[in-house]
């Protein structure tokens, strides 16, 4: 029984260390279709996005709202977040823009706060500006049902 | 020949003399306000804003990443575009100013990114109090308000727009740090940097 184990073993490890030589990383394709040794297609020109009418819906609950308007050369710096001069709670009423959400008020361990939490401080880590682009591949993504 | 000239009536000499004089002082007149002319507008350069590395070094460096150094169209803001009027009289003024800039480059008031950080709020404050004396006038050399297409801007700039005009503001009342990286604001969503300016400089109420 162990004999065969370990026969097993050697043979999927030889198996292992074979397949890359046989297969070669040319034969490797990604996901975008290309050979992985070769050059990414090449990005098509885009526009600059233009502010859309409205904000596209959400796909899933925890989704972070899409942005509907252009974010070029926003600045979000230590010195100044130019995404707060507007969503912020005390800016938000003159701007007729969305309030950053109230999840935004809490730290990691749990705690509510009285200010924007530090790990929420950066909006382009999570909000994307929304846009037209085909998807790259073909894929099975269906919006959550409860949407 | 000489006996001739000699000869001449005084008035013809005294006439000859009025008009040799005029003419070599309007050809000198031509030659100095070309040249004066020439270094003024040598001075409004991008080179030569650039050639002090003060402004190689900080500001230009920030401005290359913004719509006013590059675009679709090409069509650039240079330095002097927004920072030199160009009616002649307040060029003029403005360039007199720059004696003083010229003295603090020679002093090394600003020559490290740390100290030219330190004095940003500052700069910048100096710079958009002259913008909002004149009524952000270099702004509208290029975008004249007058002529804006509402229904050709996005929705939310066509009513910032419309509104702000309607309460008597300027350009630069909203429209800070396009060109180069905003100083310190404490925006209240939290801590903020020491120094920090309050957020009532970015959205001043008061009217022009």
């Amino acid at each position: 029984m162990k004999n065969a184990m370990r026969k097993a073993a050697v043979g999927i490890a030889a198996l292992m260390l074979a397949i890359p030589l046989l297969v070669g990383a040319d034969g490797i394709k990604s996901l975008r279709e290309h050979a992985v040794g070769d050059v990414e297609q090449a990005p098509e020109n885009h526009r600059e996005i233009r502010d859309a009418g409205g904000p596209l819906p959400r796909d899933f609950v925890q989704q972070p709202p899409l942005i509907p308007h252009s974010v070029q050369n926003y600045q979000v710096t230590t010195n100044y977040n130019k995404c707060m001069d507007c969503h912020s709670w005390s800016r938000a009423a003159a701007t007729g823009a969305t309030k950053v959400s109230l999840t935004h008020f809490r730290d990691r361990d749990g705690r509510e706060l009285s200010t924007l939490s530090a790990r929420r401080y950066f909006c382009l880590q999570c909000h994307v500006p929304q846009t037209d682009a085909k998807p790259l591949v073909e894929n099975e993504f269906k919006r959550a049902p409860g949407m | 020949m000489s006996n001739d000239t000699e000869n001449k009536p005084l008035w013809r000499r005294i006439r000859g003399v009025v008009f040799g004089t005029s003419g070599l002082a309007f050809l000198l007149g031509i030659v100095f306000w070309g040249g004066f002319n020439t270094v003024m507008e040598w001075t409004n350069t991008e080179q030569f804003c650039i050639s002090c590395h003060e402004m190689q070094a900080n500001v230009y460096q920030e401005y290359r990443n913004t719509i006013h150094y590059n675009n679709r169209t090409g069509v650039r803001a240079v330095c002097s575009d927004c920072h030199v009027p160009k009616e002649w009289g307040p060029k003029m003024i403005r360039k007199l100013y720059a004696s003083n800039e010229l003295l603090h480059h020679f002093l090394g008031t600003v020559d490290t990114p740390d100290k030219f950080n330190a004095k940003r709020a500052q700069l910048a404050q100096n710079e958009w109090r002259r913008m909002k004396r004149s009524d952000s006038q270099e702004c509208r050399n290029c975008h004249n308000f007058a002529f804006f297409d509402y229904g050709e801007q996005a929705g939310r700039a066509a009513r910032m727009h419309q509104e702000g005009f309607a309460a008597g503001k300027t350009c630069i009342d909203c429209h800070k740090g396009i060109a180069h990286r905003l100083p310190a604001i404490d925006q209240g969503i939290g801590e903020s940097e020491p120094g920090a300016l309050p957020q009532e400089v970015l959205h001043s109420t008061s009217l022009k």
